[in-house]
């Protein structure tokens, strides 16, 4: 493969990687008053680079040639489709941090830059076709996300979830480096495609031991349950926007990255990870649902509601069809807006001084003192919870209906029954804004960015949203057509 | 010749290595662990692998054991109190290197023994007759996997961009350091709170 080819599939990833760069040298010279401008070079690249992945995935498997470094990293539209969605969401962060990190202490310049970095490196992992890419990618992302957690140094709380998510983090990589090395010791290649065909035939049991720690490595960065230990004792310490960002983009990249690990390099084994996959989708959808109900910190219960939701995306891996992968995709489409969303809503609730409040008891009576942000919140609930008339359900329902067309009605029918425990805290949020003494302490005021990213999630959200269904649809399929499948 | 020199920095390895455990300065442990690093890197250069041997030497001897030594002179550990809990652990530490030993004696043994199908390297990266070690290897990194050497780059950017982060802090003259403009800005307001406090409860300032 030509060097130039290559570098111009990784288009995207240079601009950030060069963005990235400079920005370290403005916020060098510039220091901390430089954080404005910075913020917004660092958005303007992310746009720039959604810009660019755009039309390839549009394109779908018509477009240019996606192997870039021989067998290294591939750009198809599987990987587009999820960039956009990284890049989105990464967007979305740098926009709501500066008010917030005003508020608390000083917005700092390296916190777009190191946004920028992490969505290089989710960027390389779901592009990864090799299993050094895979880890390179997966730890760009992981050292950026760990000190985007303790961002706030002076917060006990920020670098608690810093340090937890620091050592839980480094084991988890440790487990999946392990099984990777034994993968790599008993297939003899690194490359997904290599292992496909060391495993067709069948699954020695050492490459069965380094899949499986492959899958607990990777369902710790997933947060899928049993691994999901950090997840609500990160997500309440770490700085709001940090928390947005993490319930977001790393999901989404980690799953497009099991997702391809799985369905390429062991896609003639299904039967060995299927019953795996489906033991961690049920127990994520239930401890998602059930350790919700108990919280009174918001973010904490939407940790819980991650852990719930990842579940369900799960199930649409679960049932190993391209279908599925679909099903997947739209799912974490849907749930990266509703995340963004209430997230955005979160960092909205502040007390007359701006300072941010974070209690489910301050939410009491808040239809009464701020309806507008009240209804968008009721209906990102009602949306999470996936009831009917808003986009939320249209996620649930194709990734059920993958898994019905899969064969696995058991599945499916214990995972709606799931869901329904999963509502009941949902609604329990809408209850206490609607039906509840009003508190009188959400007072403060939003300002325009907040408001409109706010906007934009509850429009799409709302049954508006299904008018984007066949156009998403239709991008998911193709996405997953794109999935180089073992014959 | 090699023979002898294999069991020089075999035995010395070993040596310095128990060393490391037994001596009760733990600058003296650093400075027998640099040893036990010197000796393993011979060892490496004996069986050809000298660009090994070259990380070795550079990356631990350099910059690891330089660390530990500066972890250990900087920090004021107390060794004594952590040598005391030795004697209540060193049962578990037994067990634990029996079932590391076991497990390697296990693994070897079936290997040996033909019941442990290993992969087989694609051999699409041949190496360049004539040229050595570290030539292959660098022919490959700056080529093929390009890529990987630059993200890997990256990563340490990243590491360094955290730490400094989160351990930089601005340094402000102590005394002498005189803000006009915000002494000039604060108002009578911002210094006053009015509080009407119940009588009994005491005021909270």
């Amino acid at each position: 493969m030509d060097l130039m080819a290559s570098l111009a599939i990784i288009t995207p990833e240079i601009i950030l990687t060069v963005t990235g760069l400079l920005l370290l040298l403005a916020a060098a010279w510039g220091g901390d008053r430089a954080s404005r401008m910075i913020s917004i070079a660092a958005a303007v690249s992310l746009g720039s680079a959604f810009a660019i992945v755009a039309p390839r995935v549009c394109a779908g498997a018509a477009g240019m040639d996606t192997m870039a470094f021989g067998d290294l990293f591939r750009a198809d539209a599987f990987a587009g489709l999820a960039k956009l969605m990284i890049f989105a969401a990464a967007g979305a962060t740098i926009v709501i941090a500066p008010r917030f990190f005003d508020r608390v202490a000083n917005m700092r310049a390296e916190y777009p830059i190191l946004v920028v970095f992490a969505a290089l490196g989710m960027s390389i992992m779901v592009s990864a076709t090799n299993l050094m890419t895979l880890y390179i990618g997966l730890e760009l992302n992981s050292l950026a996300a760990y000190v985007l957690a303790a961002f706030l140094r002076d917060d006990e709380r920020s670098s608690e979830a810093g340090l937890k998510y620091f050592v839980l983090g480094a084991l988890a990589s440790g487990i999946l480096l392990f099984g990777m090395s034994l993968v790599y010791g008993f297939a003899g290649t690194t490359n997904f495609i290599g292992i496909a065909q060391a495993v067709k035939g069948d699954l020695s049991t050492g490459m069965l031991f380094g899949m499986i720690f492959m899958l607990a490595g990777l369902a710790f960065k997933i947060s899928a349950a049993p691994f999901h230990m950090w997840t609500p004792d990160v997500y309440e310490g770490a700085p709001t926007p940090t928390t947005m960002f993490f319930a977001s983009a790393p999901k989404v990249a980690a799953v497009a990255l099991l997702a391809r690990l799985m369905m390429e390099a062991f896609g003639t084994q299904i039967d060995a990870w299927r019953q795996v996959v489906i033991a961690a989708a049920l127990l994520s959808i239930i401890i998602g649902a059930l350790g919700a109900i108990g919280q009174s910190n918001v973010k904490r219960l939407l940790a819980f509601s991650s852990i719930n939701n990842v579940g369900f995306i799960l199930i649409g891996l679960a049932a190993a069809t391209v279908a599925g992968i679909s099903a997947m995709l739209v799912y974490l489409a849907i749930y990266v807006v509703m995340t963004v969303g209430s997230f955005v809503a979160v960092a909205l609730m502040r007390d007359a001084d701006g300072n941010p409040l974070e209690g489910i008891s301050d939410l009491a009576g808040l239809s009464t003192t701020r309806p507008v942000l009240a209804a968008v919140m009721a209906m990102l609930m009602f949306s999470l919870a996936g009831i009917p008339p808003l986009f939320g359900f249209w996620g649930k329902f194709v990734v059920f209906q993958a898994v019905v067309e899969a064969d696995m009605l058991a599945l499916a029918a214990i995972g709606i029954a799931a869901s329904v425990i999963g509502a009941f805290y949902y609604i329990k949020i809408v209850k206490v804004m609607y039906f509840d003494e009003p508190a009188g302490t959400v007072t403060g005021e939003g300002d325009t960015p907040h408001w409109a990213l706010l906007g934009i999630c509850a429009v799409i959200i709302s049954p508006l949203g299904y008018i984007l269904t066949p156009w998403l649809g239709n991008l998911a399929d193709m996405a997953a057509a794109s999935l180089m499948l073992p014959a | 010749m090699l023979v002898f020199a294999f069991y020089l920095f075999a035995v010395l390895v070993i040596a310095s290595g128990a060393m490391v455990i037994v001596s009760k300065n733990p600058v003296h442990s650093v400075l027998w662990l640099i040893c036990a690093f010197f000796n393993a890197a011979g060892l490496m250069v004996l069986v050809g692998a000298e660009f090994l041997a070259m990380l070795l030497v550079i990356v631990y001897v350099g910059a690891v054991a330089v660390l530990f030594l500066f972890v250990v002179m900087m920090l004021n550990i107390d060794f004594a109190e952590m040598r005391a809990g030795f004697m209540k652990n060193a049962p578990l530490g037994l067990a634990i290197a029996i079932i590391l030993l076991a497990e390697l004696v296990l693994g070897i043994g079936a290997y040996r023994a033909g019941k442990l199908e290993l992969g087989t390297p694609l051999g699409d990266a041949a190496p360049v007759a004539g040229a050595s070690n570290t030539e292959n290897i660098g022919m490959l990194l700056y080529s093929d996997y390009i890529f990987l050497f630059e993200a890997a780059g990256i990563i340490l950017l990243v590491a360094m961009i955290g730490a400094i982060v989160l351990t930089h802090r601005e340094r402000r003259a102590t005394r002498g350091h005189q803000n006009i403009a915000k002494q000039n800005a604060r108002r009578p307001g911002d210094a006053t709170v009015n509080v009407k406090p119940e009588v009994g409860q005491g005021v909270e300032l």
